[in-house]
């Protein structure tokens, strides 16, 4: 277990993170092996993040020490470690979308002298050769804003590597991507590692870890699980280590039977300000008790689609909601009523209330539903509301006073998912519900989905994962470019017609 | 998360500690009234007698009612800077409609309503103005800021105009018109108290209400909170932001009724830069300015706070210069004692939830 063998070129030994209450990291050993790509996994809450902020010196451990090269260091800030050769490209991109590449690479580190002007010709230079460096035809002159996002992804990692990193810690670089764009970042790394550069890779993609993974080390509740060579392991594997047992792949029960449609959409079309269409032409039903999955890249339409349906867009087109026509111009909270609700896709945007109460956040789109005299609030039912909603979704929470941050990203999305519950919707949206949950929370999320359609409400998610949507979808649908491109049962869907639909029209 | 026993243990010790901690910070507007109460009762004899005391809450009340008015605003992570002149305003409203009636040249006469009309009036106009600003706020995408900046520049020069800057002396009206009693408002006393100090409280917990039990004061919560999410919410963001800057200039308009009533007369200039002993009051009793958070009990004491501070420097002698001064260091040092609140909170629940 414990050699000092020559490849391994971080070595951290016992480590803890003791936060005022809680343990993120117990004693920790990590290891991380030179020119290879180190693929960290645990649950959300397992300490991968944490003990990469430590690495990346963003925080310092309460216990244990750091060993790079064998030489005992500790980082008091991230420019420590970046002078250490520690680079960390963070999950949330850091660019400024008005600077050119070279600004944005260079930024807090100009290339420049007392008071002399900044040398642009040699921070040109430099970024000139770090994309040549990493196979990218981008001008260094380019506005950053005119890179798609798989690029800007690059820009970041250009901007570790321009520090002359040797450890490059990439934090979930892919949930942004679209497929091609992750093939690229894959190109891109093997590169890397063939250049001697060893990486870190935190994803919670299994099939993007086996594909791309040398070595894996999994994190169980802040203690180190096991390690392996990826070649020797299979995806079943990893799941048992991480949950500690077998995952479940189809969660529909065969002959699921529909009732009448309780969404039904024609022609929707929607052109933003820059004249460019986003949802073209969409026509499709979703039935009370059917789950229908919506699949397409990032960009694809689908966010948009729903935005359209609940009346946060101007849109053209007919909506029917349950049997009532719905005019374009109603807004949300009158759709609300007639029974359509969203889950939208980012929670911290657009999803909680941060500071407010988990209660509170739970009963914001319901309140109508429990008023005294049609006025005043009905604190006995409305805590009733939300005790009994806590329970059903099984939301592990002390107090329904607690203010929602304090709550763990899976247990923030069930109480967003509680609050358009107890709204007693008929359609339910839910826009790419498992982003940025671990894998134990996506189960969750699935089987309440599945409960929902069997108490009759139409339920109509999107997701950018294929092995998600063949496990929970009666039908799927495929969006492309604003357009409609596939609307296929699931029993006859396969993933290479889902992808070929996805791509079409690209 | 599972965490072991000894971890548990460890954690209540540290909680207990802090907790203490975060409960005097959540106490601290009522610790800041009783040091301050402590401190002039000492300082100053004779200062907590009875006739001193309601004098003292009359001069609360003025500011109470603009700082109440504003707590809303303020939840929503705006601000209205207009409401001094609006109170200006009101003031002027009122006194031109009790000297000198509403003209109507066409018949060569003029109309004078009785008080019972008067302030009914000058309360809609007050609350227009706020409805104006909230439309301009939410139509337009003005920031609120920048609108009342504006806002307060025309209404406090409107108000200049109605006289010509001259001052409408005897509000208290003419036996043949029919308009008598507009003073009372401002003197005349229920059960010992006047009636100013009763309105305080009246509108302290009507606001207090709404902010609790009703869907509205929920939806300002959710606003100032996550816009995105309240919108996503079915929360109606324009229409609540429009009745928002309403109750603000509505509130206004009350507090511009008591001071000409008490003064009988109203001058235009009434009011300048009382929005900022208002905001300084909403800030003390607790209320973000980034919104999402805040107590409408809060404001109440930020405002006795503030009104007390002012009235007991000026009975120690010490002077105007000075009180100034210590009236912008309390503000501060409110604002740094808020963000450390909140700060510890936001641990206090964490651990909590572990």
């Amino acid at each position: 277990m414990s050699q000092a063998n020559a490849d391994v070129v971080i070595r951290a030994e016992k480590i803890s993170m003791i936060y005022p209450g809680t343990i993120a990291l117990n004693e920790v050993d990590y290891r991380v092996y030179r020119g290879k790509v180190n693929v960290i996994i645990g649950e959300n809450g397992a300490g991968k993040s944490t003990l990469m902020k430590i690495l990346a010196g963003v925080q310092q451990p309460s216990k244990g020490t750091i060993y790079l090269n064998d030489e005992a260091v500790s980082f008091q800030h991230t420019r420590d470690a970046a002078a250490k050769g520690i680079g960390m490209v963070h999950q949330e991109l850091n660019l400024f979308g008005n600077l050119t590449v070279a600004e944005n690479i260079f930024l807090g580190r100009e290339k420049q002298h007392g008071l002399m002007p900044l040398d642009t010709a040699e921070q040109h230079r430099v970024t000139a050769e770090l994309m040549a460096r990493l196979d990218q035809d981008i001008a260094p002159s380019e506005l950053l804003s005119n890179l798609k996002v798989g690029q800007q992804q690059l820009i970041e990692i250009a901007k570790a590597l321009a520090d002359e990193a040797d450890v490059l810690i990439l934090d979930e670089p892919t949930s942004a991507l679209s497929k091609t764009e992750v093939e690229l970042l894959f190109k891109v790394i093997r590169d890397l590692t063939a250049q001697g550069v060893s990486i870190i890779y935190i994803s919670h993609r299994l099939e993007e870890l086996m594909a791309i993974g040398d070595h894996i080390t999994i994190l169980r509740d802040g203690h180190f699980q096991s390690e392996a060579e990826v070649k020797d392991i299979d995806v079943p594997w990893i799941v048992r280590e991480m949950l500690g047992s077998d995952p479940v792949s189809n969660f529909l029960k065969p002959g699921r039977e529909f009732g009448k449609p309780v969404l039904d959409v024609k022609n929707i079309k929607l052109i933003n300000e820059m004249g460019l269409t986003l949802v073209d032409d969409v026509s499709m039903d979703v039935k009370s008790g059917e789950i229908v999955g919506v699949y397409g890249l990032m960009g694809a339409g689908r966010t948009e689609l729903m935005e359209c349906l609940l009346g946060l867009q101007e849109y053209s087109g007919e909506v029917e909601i349950a049997g009532h026509k719905v005019p374009a111009k109603m807004d949300t909270s009158d759709r609300i009523r007639y029974g359509i609700c969203l889950v939208p896709e980012d929670r911290k945007k657009n999803g909680i209330f941060p500071i407010s109460s988990v209660s509170n956040n739970m009963t914001i789109s319901s309140l109508w539903r429990r008023l005294k005299h049609r006025f005043s609030i009905d604190d006995k039912a409305e805590a009733e509301a939300v005790t009994s909603a806590i329970g059903d979704l099984s939301i592990k929470v002390s107090s329904p006073d607690i203010e929602i941050r304090a709550l763990s990203g899976g247990n923030q999305q069930k109480v967003v998912i509680g609050r358009t519950l107890l709204t007693s919707p008929k359609v339910l949206l839910l826009d790419e519900p498992t982003r940025g949950i671990d894998i134990g929370a996506k189960g969750d999320v699935f089987e309440m989905m599945v409960k929902l359609s069997e108490q009759g409400i139409g339920v109509l998610f999107s997701t950018s994962d294929l092995k998600e949507i063949m496990a929970v979808s009666d039908r799927i649908l495929v969006m492309s470019g604003g357009k409609l491109t596939a609307n296929i049962a699931r029993s006859e869907a396969t993933e290479s017609a889902l992808v070929s639909a996805s791509a079409q029209g690209l | 998360m599972k965490t072991s026993q000894n971890t548990a243990s460890q954690q209540s010790s540290v909680f207990s500690g802090e907790s203490l901690l975060l409960l005097a910070l959540k106490m601290r507007t009522f610790i800041a009234l009783f040091l301050i109460l402590a401190f002039f009762t000492f300082m100053v004899p004779g200062f907590l007698a009875a006739s001193s005391v309601v004098i003292m809450v009359k001069h609360i009340a003025i500011n109470a009612f603009l700082a109440l008015g504003i707590t809303f605003v303020i939840i929503t992570a705006g601000i209205d800077l207009s409401i001094g002149a609006i109170l200006g305003f009101c003031g002027m409203v009122a006194g031109w409609l009790i000297t000198k009636g509403i003209v109507l040249p066409m018949f060569g006469i003029a109309i004078f309503p009785s008080v019972w009309l008067v302030v009914p009036i000058v309360l809609v106009i007050g609350g227009l103005i706020g409805a104006i600003n909230g439309i301009l706020i939410t139509r337009y995408n003005v920031a609120p800021f920048i609108c009342t900046l504006g806002t307060m520049y025309i209404v406090r020069g409107a108000s200049m105009l109605l006289s010509g800057g001259e001052t409408f002396t005897g509000l208290s009206g003419n036996e043949q018109l029919g308009n008598t009693g507009f003073e009372l408002i401002g003197s005349a006393k229920l059960l010992g108290l006047p009636y100013a100090i009763w309105m305080m409280f009246i509108l302290a917990g009507v606001i207090a209400y709404i902010a609790k039990r009703t869907q509205f004061g929920r939806h300002v919560f959710a606003i100032g909170d996550n816009e995105h999410s309240a919108e996503l919410s079915g929360v109606k963001v324009r229409s609540v932001k429009v009745w928002v800057y309403t109750i603000s200039g509505f509130c206004a308009a009350i507090a511009g009724i008591v001071v000409s009533s008490q003064l009988v007369a109203s001058h235009p200039a009434t009011g300048v830069s009382f929005e900022m002993n208002a905001i300084a009051a909403v800030v003390l009793g607790g209320t973000s300015l980034a919104g999402g958070r805040g107590t409408i009990m809060g404001t109440l004491i930020g405002a006795f706070v503030i009104g007390i501070l002012a009235d007991g420097l000026v009975m120690m002698g010490v002077s105007e210069f000075w009180q100034m001064v210590i009236k912008g260091v309390v503000i501060i040092l409110a604002v740094i004692i808020d963000q450390k609140q909140s700060r510890l909170q936001h641990k206090a629940a964490i651990v909590q939830q572990k």
